[in-house]
């Protein structure tokens, strides 16, 4: 694999295929038990570099389980997450946090006890560069002006929309190369759903990779550029998104046609 | 989140308060008005204290002299109870070996007293006083950290995510082990520290009180040392990493921090500050045992309990209350009453008000 790529696709003779750049993530054919319960079912999945890609599905799917993976707080029974090409399931979830994986959580878990400032300085927590930091504050706080008016109010005293903000805001202080979304519309109202869905374009538009899992799957298949469905942990279905939307089983089962 | 005995999600009343509606009111007032009830309480002893001086006309004299002691004491339960409480807040565990390692560190002051020939030292006036007391303390602080560190790395760790039992269940196992293993290198008898003579100067006589700088010696290294421990917390990146994991650890994960170290350095803290009360304890007193800690330890953790399980300013708040408690409480009704005296309120905070004077509401930490 290494010695094609160092050859490079202008070299490379004939037949064989250009190398192709690994994509951001990938994870390849991954199992997750939770005790003796199988919760994901040889999943495979890959996000491109600056791509939207949006992970849907019903209660109970794996979507979750998807991201945790991700994150290094579940591990694969089997098969592989990888992070530009590196096998990243074996590392402690700290270790993958510093690679460069912004993670919103499912229930935002916040430090309640922190305020809004503190938060997002911890999710800083590993970065060294001073000076990145604080122009990264200052863009947490133009996409969220609110946060900054909570700057010093404690986080659980926060509302659920303020709560959701932080949480993406957290995740971004790493300046990671992928943001992952567990469900960042739940329990917001419709007006603060397309607020925060505006602030998740601009994010990307800036260069950030998104994996996106949602249960409203209309406002996230209209976000992302492919989808993925998962139904009792396996993919079911993947796409454009645009597919996506118009397919028979979509509709049917997701979007209430 | 915690376990159910001990901080149960809703405060609710239960057995006959529940069925009657007059207790119920009267529980839930207990319960909300709990810090004021207990002030109230401590307030009224030590006015009782007084009177009793008052009857052989030495009333303030007798008062003040019980709150040194209160302070003295209360200082030293103070410095265990942040063990205690640090340990919970970050890993919900009652840290059981705790009141032992308190009683280990006594030992390792004589120890490195003896190797060192500290006791000569400090005997050699002031100068060499303080120069033993900065040998002493970092280094039996450090021993002592280490031991809860291995503790915590051989004992606890792998049941991490066990149910809550398995990890209490290891916790008395190794606080049986730690006496069994100072009862065969120490026997059963007291063992003198050698240190009481360190520091016998007066400092000064108010209102018939005299105060001695050992005591004043043991207040302001408790104080100190929980100042100190407060900016760290707050300042620090490690302090941080601590508030953090306390308040949701897959969360701090998530902001990529090291858990397994940061619970280290948890238990590090925690024990290097129960070493510096024994050693301001073997200071203050001439003798120690295998077995001292056992009952120092709960009655720590009743201090613990009392500020509010979890939150290290409580801890300091409710050592000093418990040592106000257990001296004018002593004093009133005899000292051989102090330990029930304690005991019984650990199980009136147990029932009226589980997540003490300063605790978190179970509800948001979830």
């Amino acid at each position: 694999m290494s010695s094609v790529a160092a050859v490079g696709p202008e070299s490379s003779g004939g037949t064989a295929p250009p190398p192709r750049k690994p994509p951001v993530l990938e994870i390849v054919g991954a199992d997750v038990f939770y005790g003796r319960v199988q919760a994901l079912h040889g999943v495979s999945l890959e996000v491109g570099e600056r791509e939207i890609v949006a992970l849907i599905g019903s209660n109970g799917a794996g979507k979750t389980t998807t991201l945790r993976l991700i994150s290094g707080l579940n591990r694969p029974a089997s098969g592989e997450v990888r992070l530009r090409g590196q096998a990243i399931h074996t590392l402690g979830a700290e270790k993958i946090a510093r690679l460069g994986i912004g993670h919103a959580p499912e229930g935002r878990r916040l430090f309640p006890r922190m305020t809004v400032r503190e938060n997002l300085q911890m999710g800083a927590f590993a970065r060294r560069d001073r000076d990145g930091v604080s122009q990264d504050f200052g863009r947490v706080y133009r996409l969220f002006p609110r946060l900054r008016e909570r700057q010093t109010q404690l986080a659980g005293s926060l509302s659920g929309g303020e709560q959701q903000m932080v949480a993406i805001g957290r995740a971004l202080m790493s300046r990671p190369s992928i943001l992952l979304l567990d469900e960042p519309s739940l329990g917001l109202s419709p007006i603060l759903v397309d607020a925060i869905f505006e602030v998740i374009n601009e994010i990307n538009t800036a260069g950030t990779t998104i994996l996106l899992i949602e249960q409203n799957a209309l406002l996230a298949l209209k976000t992302a550029a492919r989808g993925y469905v998962l139904e009792n942990g396996r993919i079911a279905l993947s796409g454009p998104a645009s597919d996506l939307l118009t397919s028979p089983d979509v509709q049917r089962a997701y979007l209430g046609m | 989140m915690a376990p159910a005995g001990l901080v149960p999600r809703v405060r609710r009343p239960t057995g006959a308060g529940r069925a009657i509606p007059v207790l119920r009111g009267m529980y839930r007032w207990a319960s909300g008005n709990f810090p004021a009830i207990l002030l109230l309480v401590i307030a009224l002893t030590v006015i009782g204290v007084f009177l009793q001086g008052q009857g052989h006309d030495q009333g303030l004299t007798l008062m003040g002299l019980q709150l040194r002691n209160a302070l003295v004491l209360g200082a030293i339960y103070a410095l265990v109870a942040i063990g205690y409480t640090m340990v919970y807040g970050i890993i919900e565990l009652i840290n059981f070996a705790h009141g032992d390692v308190f009683t280990a560190s006594g030992f390792y002051a004589i120890l490195i007293a003896t190797l060192f020939g500290l006791n000569g030292l400090a005997a050699g006036g002031p100068g060499g006083l303080v120069l033993a007391l900065l040998i002493l303390f970092p280094v039996v602080m450090l021993m002592s950290g280490l031991t809860g560190m291995i503790i915590e790395r051989v004992a606890y760790r792998r049941l991490r995510s066990s149910p809550r039992l398995a990890p209490l269940i290891t916790a008395i196992g190794v606080s049986f082990f730690l006496e069994g293993f100072m009862l065969t290198r120490a026997g059963p008898d007291n063992v003198p520290t050698g240190r009481s003579a360190w520091i016998t100067t007066h400092a000064f006589t108010f209102g018939g009180v005299s105060v001695s700088w050992k005591d004043i010696f043991v207040v302001a290294v408790a104080l100190g040392l929980m100042f100190a421990l407060g900016a760290f917390i707050r300042g620090t990146r490690l302090g941080k990493a601590m508030r953090s994991t306390a308040q949701d650890r897959d969360a701090a994960l998530l902001c990529g921090i090291n858990i397994n170290r940061t619970i280290s350095v948890t238990f590090f803290i925690g024990s290097a500050l129960a070493a510096a009360a024994a050693i301001v304890y073997t200071i203050n007193l001439e003798f120690i045992q295998w077995n001292l800690g056992y009952r120092l330890g709960i009655i720590a953790f009743t201090a613990a309990v009392l500020g509010g399980i979890g939150n290290i300013v409580g801890a300091g708040l409710g050592g000093f209350l418990i040592g106000a408690i257990y001296v004018f409480g002593g004093q009133l009704v005899g000292g051989e009453w102090s330990e029930a005296l304690i005991f019984a309120v650990l199980v009136i905070i147990l029932t009226f008000r589980p997540v003490g004077l300063l605790g978190v509401e179970v509800t948001t930490r979830a």
